[in-house]
């Protein structure tokens, strides 16, 4: 988080929390700020405090904290959240590098202490497997020296060769298996009541870097008592926004000019609701009052929900009924219905809608397991890993739900293309292919001519990096084998071409000769000297 | 110089893109153009007319005026039209807008003070000197323009400023008043080049005034050319008809302005050259109706030639067409190898690979020429030939029969010589739709007779063919190096593991499946004669001792025929295909000889099917592919599949209608557990009815009582299918298909011989057609599950007319379904190329793209390469394991543990099926049918 660097670094240099805060949430970083002049300040910070700004900038050393790479976007305000595994919470004293890996086991530590006195490297999650293996035969140092170098050396020969265009494959990969994806929504694996996109769309969703997925769910875990039901239950009630149309009906009173709302004594018990409640909540805008309902042919006193429209107009009427209609009365914005699902030994909660910042907040939730599959939300609570991460786990699982086995390795290209500078960008001409450097690529994609019109005025400038460029020059691309060269040196004292002396005509059968086998591949060209053209033999075509 | 060039490589370092100016233009012009006639009485070009010769040459014979260069020598040459009055440039209207917004009105300047001004720019380089692209950069000047407009009165002169708008697409209005394009250019040539920094324009390349046109660039003939219908008349092309408009308006405006008409004719005839002259740019303006042709086609203006799928840049430049290839219908050949691919003799005839004349090889080459473009072999067989020779000078010179003999003898070092294609040369084999790499694969050529394209039936998944008539395309290749390339990166045996999922993609299908199924299942065994048979299909000349003998006689198991083809220190286990599902034991998976076991290199026990040598499923292919090497594995594709055909050809394999037959005993019980079916359905719906029907949380009565039907009726269907399941055992073909995983699957088959199921749309059961219900079979308001869906029926018993109505609505769901998704899916996958094809591997392991951003630091975390990888692991550590520990006492005895166990094998290597553990807790017992 680069804006979290930048508090730190102005902190580190003598100015006030609120200050830097402001800062950066304007989008300065360190070196913007040293390059700016005060009354550019001026415009976030009293003139004092910003003169005193740049003089501390001016007086403190420019040492250790490097810049945002890229211009920073003001990101949403942090809200105000527990720590978990994966956020990174606003550093208070000197920045820490959380550590999100666990800690190595015995085993585990066994191998790494093996494979530094071979000398090698594995990852850890190949390190982890082997462990697991290994436990409990016993082994001696020699034969685990033995068994690491093996595999290391299979390690190295799996490894990904220079110049693989690993671009392509990766996209091939992902895009070949969508021809033989569904399209439809389909019901949740299980679940009845659920509607989940999946398949195509779904993924075309993921790649397209949606702000906000057609089918928003979420997963939630609690900290403890995930295997209590009614508590379960509770939270579920809790959670899930009701508007007092879910509980009551709502009637115009058009003789009166008000809206009157019945609230429904069943509804309101399955969805937790309580009369004072109610009432706390419509505070502003009527009362509950004793009035006479017409229910068919008989009248009947009800309680009901009062409002009334004050001037007669029906115009405000109707939209007073709209007001009422959609009015909160609890729950969480956007998490329109919860539902309890076993899991294992307990219970996990999934909600239709997602708001994931509001829902960390509640104190009962375990942060660091609970989940949305809103990966633009995720990015905006979390930050740029954690939605790189959530574009993996979420493109993964629905390629592997329909069943198509794609490696994880090239979904994680994509995603880390998608998140490259820091910032959630679709895949796509409004994403990355739109801010490819290339004046050529981008035309031959889409747009056309909109970007060579702007190239001309702008005077770019293409350096033909890229594939598209060079095939529409017609020059080889720069990947895998056009992207060395190859020169042959012919030792010295070696005879000039023309003076190798013609050889002796090789004996050849008779006309019908067998089947030549493939020619060898000829000695890099000698430059012969061309034997001058007679006349055209005969006819030429052209 | 043909020769001469070779080994030169030249290459285009960069590409500067700016705008013409006038002075540029009418520099760079061969030729003013005035006349808007094209040709003269004879059919010559008329001097300064849009055909002028200067602009080059179509027509054969003539030469260009300008560079003196033929048809094919002279590229063509601009020239120019100067207009009588200025005009807007379609493309550039935005940004004049922006430009006139921006600065002032009066003294020209941008209108901000210098030091805001300094301050963008500031934040631009920044920006810039981050590494920010185009978009980002925009983002700044956007933002400078915005502020820019916001000041009312100039910080420099103090003028008070107008609003200007545009009047789409191409009117400028001041505070309502029109602003001429005269005027307009005035203005912006008051800009001064510092302030256009700011704006994102760079006035080296691109002053402001030129985007308003005094003068029109005037593309050559040989962009624009005429075609002679066979009639002898004339068509010329669109931009010629929108140039010819364009001169006529010209002239008109010229004469009436010179002539001091009144300015109401004036403005409207500078109007209408606007109009032409936005239409010649881009015919697809909003706001304008299109230019059309006489015959009310839309003419095909510069933009349109440039974009889209069909344009320039996506037809033209991105993909280009080609010499030296063949395409045709394609038609199996089991006997060729995987990386062989048969080519008709009229196809090898005229694809040619070109043979340098050298030292070494200067004599044979002469006698290939000397047997002229079409020679035989000594039984009348195809024999390659010459159709070509080309000489140092680059000259073609065709031979024929005639000519052969002299044309040999002219033959030197340094001539170039077209042979035709010979057994083993390397192509390139491609079918369209090309979604990935293995879609394109190098192939050696075998010439026969007949007139397709043949190959072995196990290359078929990565192409993802079949025979219905499918064509694909060959492509010969013609230089050394790119031979040299395909050989080793491309050819058929270097694909067969997939760098999608890194397991094999090329492996056996179908008959293969079934084949090697009857070979090895059970006590299979074959008699001498049989075994000959099968083992004359591959190359093992001598019998393996009979393994079996009974009654006297020797037999031979189908497991120590296989174990023949495998390598003899081969050993692994792996459950097969036909194994039953769920968790089960040991005894189980032995009693159906579904646990393979193979030990240095014999089959000791279990079938060998799809998880064996399938397509993407198979275990031995995937071990062989990546511990013995590509070509060992292709020798083995080979001869298994070779071997699964002789045994299936041997034991007979057929499969009809009465493979689905079930006693009558079994119908009845499927009849009855359907009839109870629909009963309950009918419970609920009663219960519905009578507003008894518990609600689910969050969903309507009437989906309620959907989800409940659909889930009893998707029950039902499944019972019916284990009902008549259990009456198919494995010696039934279709079963065996089904369970070896040739083809079919077991539902399938429960839909042939129980009970079609629900039909749905859009995952729901049938519900419109009329008013209130399907079909007017029914009352209305039936919510019962014949009347909304439901299929008793079986395939083989045949449908009712409604169920076939109902199955014909689900089934025409599927082909919208598959319609709707190859085009959508399509767009992703171009995205995803276009977005990621620039990405590379570099030297230090890191993933950059083009500008040398590190992507990752390692390819997917830990530098593997997926089709190395082993199922996406990194190594085999149980592999490497056995290897070093096999002999260990505490490694043998963990083995023996593992074997009691599972070993180690997990449900997913099986089969992939959705877990339904999570069981939901809302749910509650279907209410029951009292």
């Amino acid at each position: 988080m680069a804006r979290a660097t930048t508090i730190q670094a102005l902190r580190n240099r003598g100015i006030s929390k609120k200050t830097a805060t402001i800062l950066a949430d304007a989008g300065f970083t360190l070196e913007k700020l040293a390059a700016s002049k005060v009354d550019r300040l001026t415009k976030f910070l009293p003139k004092k405090e910003a003169e005193k700004v740049l003089k501390k900038l001016g007086a403190a050393p420019p040492a250790e904290t490097k810049p945002a790479p890229k211009k920073e976007k003001a990101k949403p305000a942090a809200r105000g959240r527990k720590p978990t595994a994966k956020a990174e919470a606003e550093p208070e004293t000197p920045l820490t590098i959380p550590v999100k890996a666990p800690p190595l086991t015995a085993g585990e530590q066994e191998i790494m202490d093996g494979l530094k006195e071979v000398g090698r490297w594995l990852p850890r999650y190949v390190v982890g497997e082997l462990a697991k293996k290994i436990h409990g035969l016993k082994l001696s140092k020699k034969r685990l020296h033995e068994v690491l170098t093996k595999i290391c050396e299979k390690f190295d020969l799996h490894a990904i060769d220079a110049n693989e265009s690993a671009g392509i494959v990766s996209a091939q990969s992902i895009g070949e298996p969508g021809t033989q994806m569904t399209m439809r929504t389909f019901h949740y694996a299980g679940v009845a009541e659920m509607n989940v996109t999946l398949g195509l769309p779904r993924l075309i969703e993921i790649v397209d870097a949606r702000r906000v997925p057609s089918t928003p769910i979420m997963e939630l875990f609690v900290k403890s008592g995930h295997t209590d039901l009614e508590k379960m239950r509770k939270i579920a009630t809790e959670i899930e926004m009701t508007s007092l149309e879910d509980i009551a009906s709502i009637e115009t009173d058009l003789v009166n000019m008000r809206v009157l709302a019945y609230p429904d004594d069943h509804r309101m018990r399955s969805r937790g609701v309580t009369w004072p409640e109610i009432e706390e909540k419509m505070k502003k805008f009527g009362e509950v009052q004793e009035v006479k309902r017409q229910v068919g042919n008989v009248e009947k006193r009800a309680r009901a929900l009062v409002v009334e429209a004050g001037e007669p107009s029906f115009k405000k009427l109707q939209r007073l009924v709209e007001q009422v209609r959609t009015m909160k009365i609890k729950g969480i914005d956007g998490i329109s219905r919860a539902i309890i699902k076993k899991r294992g030994e307990g219970y996990v909660i999934y909600t239709e809608g997602s708001n994931l910042s509001k829902i960390l907040e509640l104190p009962y939730v375990d942060a660091s397991r609970t989940t949305t599959n809103s990966v633009q939300e995720i990015y905006e609570v979390l930050g740029i890993e954690a939605a790189r991460n959530a574009i993996v786990n979420e493109a993964y699982n629905t390629l592997q739900e329909q069943g198509l086995t794609v490696d994880i390795r090239h979904i994680m290209l994509v995603s880390d293309m998608m998140t490259n500078d820091g910032d959630v960008k679709a895949i796509g001409r409004h994403g990355i292919s739109g801010r490819k450097s290339s004046v050529l690529a981008r035309a031959a994609f889409e747009i056309t001519a909109h970007h060579l019109l702007r190239a001309a005025i702008t005077g770019e400038v293409d350096y033909l990096d890229g594939v598209a460029e060079n095939v529409i020059v017609g020059q080889p691309v720069t990947l895998g084998t056009g992207a060395v060269n190859l020169i042959y040196q012919p030792p010295a004292g070696l005879p000039k071409p023309s003076a190798i002396p013609k050889p002796k005509p090789v004996p050849v059968p008779p006309v019908p000769v067998p089947v030549p086998a493939p020619l060898p591949a000829p000695l890099p060209a000698p430059e012969a000297e061309p034997a001058e053209p007679e006349e055209p033999i005969q006819e030429v075509v052209p | 110089m043909m020769s001469s060039m070779r080994g030169v490589t030249k290459r285009i370092q960069s590409i500067k893109f700016a705008l013409l100016s006038p002075d540029e233009i009418r520099r760079m012009s061969a030729t003013k153009i005035i006349t808007a006639d094209t040709y003269d009485d004879d059919g010559f070009p008329i001097d300064m007319g849009l055909m002028d010769s200067h602009l080059g040459v179509i027509e054969p014979g003539l030469r260009c005026k300008t560079c003196g260069g033929k048809v094919d020598d002279c590229p063509g040459h601009f020239g120019h039209i100067d207009l009588a009055m200025p005009v807007i440039h379609v493309g550039y209207v935005k940004d004049i807008k922006k430009l006139l917004q921006a600065t002032c009105r009066k003294c020209g300047r941008l209108l901000l003070t210098r030091q805001q001004a300094q301050e963008y720019m500031a934040e631009m380089e920044q920006v810039e000197e981050l590494g920010g692209d185009v978009t980002e950069v925009g983002y700044v000047t956007k933002e400078t323009a915005r502020e820019a407009q916001k000041r009312q009165r100039c910080p420099h002169c103090g003028e008070e400023q107008g609003k200007v708008t545009l009047d789409k697409p191409t009117t400028f209005r001041e505070d309502g008043h029109k602003l001429t394009p005269k005027e307009v250019r005035e203005r912006l040539e008051r800009i001064p080049n510092e302030d256009l920094r700011v704006l994102g324009m760079n006035p080296e390349v691109a002053r402001p005034e030129w985007m308003v046109l005094t003068a029109l660039l005037v593309p050559p003939v040989t962009v624009r050319p005429s075609i002679t219908l066979e009639s002898g008349d004339r068509s010329e092309d669109d931009l010629t008809h929108k140039l010819v408009d364009v001169l006529r308006i010209n002239q008109r405006l010229r004469e009436n302005r010179d002539a001091g008409a009144p300015q109401l004719i004036v403005e409207d005839l500078w109007e209408l050259l606007q109009y032409h002259v936005t239409t010649y740019f881009d015919n697809q303006t909003s706001g304008i109706p299109p230019a059309r042709h006489r015959s009310g086609r839309p003419l095909k203006t510069l933009v349109q030639r440039l974009k889209g799928k069909e344009g320039r840049f996506r037809s033209n430049l991105s993909g280009k067409r080609v010499n030296f290839s063949a395409r045709t219908v394609i038609s199996p050949d089991p006997i060729l190898s995987i990386n062989e691919v048969g080519v008709p003799v009229e196809a090898a005839r005229e694809l040619t690979v070109p043979v340098h004349v050298q030292a070494y090889n200067s004599e044979i080459v002469k006698q290939w020429v000397k047997r002229g473009p079409a020679p035989l072999g000594p039984l009348g067989e195809y024999a390659p030939g010459v159709n070509y020779v080309i000489r140092p000078d680059g000259r073609r010179i065709r031979v024929t029969d005639k000519n052969a003999e002299v044309v040999a003898e002219a033959v030197e070092i340094g001539y170039t010589v077209e042979r035709q294609l010979v057994d083993g040369d390397i192509v390139l084999f491609n079918r369209q739709p090309s979604l990935h790499r293995m879609s394109m694969m190098a192939h050696e050529v075998r010439v026969m007779p007949h007139k397709t394209f043949r190959f072995n039936l196990a290359v078929c998944p990565p192409y993802n063919a079949d025979f219905d008539g499918d064509e694909m395309n060959l492509h010969v290749l013609q230089s050394e190096e790119a031979r040299a390339e395909a050989r080793v990166l491309m050819r058929v045996q270097e694909h067969i593991l997939s760098p999608r999922f890194g397991g094999p993609v090329i492996g056996g299908i179908h008959d293969h499946i079934t084949g090697s199924f009857l070979l090895t299942y059970k006590e299979s065994k074959f008699t001498r004669e049989e075994v000959t048979f099968i083992l004359s299909k591959i190359d093992i000349r001598d019998l393996p001792p009979p393994d079996i003998k009974k009654g006297g006689k020797e037999f031979w198991s189908g497991k120590a025929l296989f174990s023949a083809i495998l390598p003899k220190d081969l050993s692994m286990t792996f459950k097969s295909s036909i194994a039953p599902k769920g968790d089960i034991g040991l005894k189980e998976l032995k009693e159906e000889d579904s646990l393979v076991v193979i030990k240095d290199g014999v089959v000791l026990s279990g079938t060998i099917d799809e998880n064996g040598v399938g397509a993407f499923k198979g275990k031995i292919l995937d071990k062989l592919a990546r511990d013995y090497g590509p070509d060992a594995a292709r020798v083995f594709i080979d001869k298994g599949t070779k071997m699964a055909i002789g045994a299936i050809m041997i034991r007979g394999f057929t499969t009809g209608i009465d493979d689905e037959d079930i006693p009558e005993e079994a119908k009845k019980q499927i009849a009855d557990s359907l009839r109870t079916a629909i009963e309950k359905v009918e419970g609920l719906v009663e219960s519905y009815k009578r507003g008894e029907l518990e609600q689910m949380p969050g969903r309507s009565l009437e989906e309620t009582l959907e989800v409940e039907a659909m889930k009893i009726l998707g029950r039902a269907r499944d019972l019916a299918g284990q009902i008549a399941g259990k009456h198919l055992g494995i010696e039934n073909s279709a079963v065996i298909m089904a369970r070896s995983g040739a083809r079919g699957s077991m539902l399938n088959l429960s839909q042939m011989a129980g009970s079609i199921g629900q039909q749905a749309v859009r995952g729901e059961r049938l519900s419109r057609g009329y008013w209130n219900r399907t079909l007017p079979h029914f009352k209305k308001g039936d919510l019962g599950a014949e009347a909304k869906g439901f299929v008793k029926s079986s395939y083989k018993s045949g449908l009712h007319p409604t169920e076939y109505f109902f199955h014909a609505m689900g089934g025409r769901e599927g082909l919208v379904d598959t319609a709707v998704r190859t085009s959508r899916s399509g767009y992703m996958q171009r995205r995803l190329i276009n977005a990621l094809e620039d990405l590379k591997v570099k030297e230090d392991g890191t993933v950059r793209n083009t500008a040398d951003t590190i992507i990752q630091f390692k390819f997917g975390e830990d530098g593997v390469d997926p089709s190395r990888s082993v199922q996406g692991r990194a190594v085999d550590i149980d592999d490497i394991l056995q290897e070093v520990l096999g002999e260990e006492p505490s490694w043998k005895e963990r083995l023996r543990e593992q074997e009691m166990a599972s070993y180690g094998l997990t449900e997913k290597d099986m089969y992939v099926e959705i877990s339904e553990e999570e069981v939901e807790v809302e749910e509650e017992e279907p209410p029951s049918e009292e």
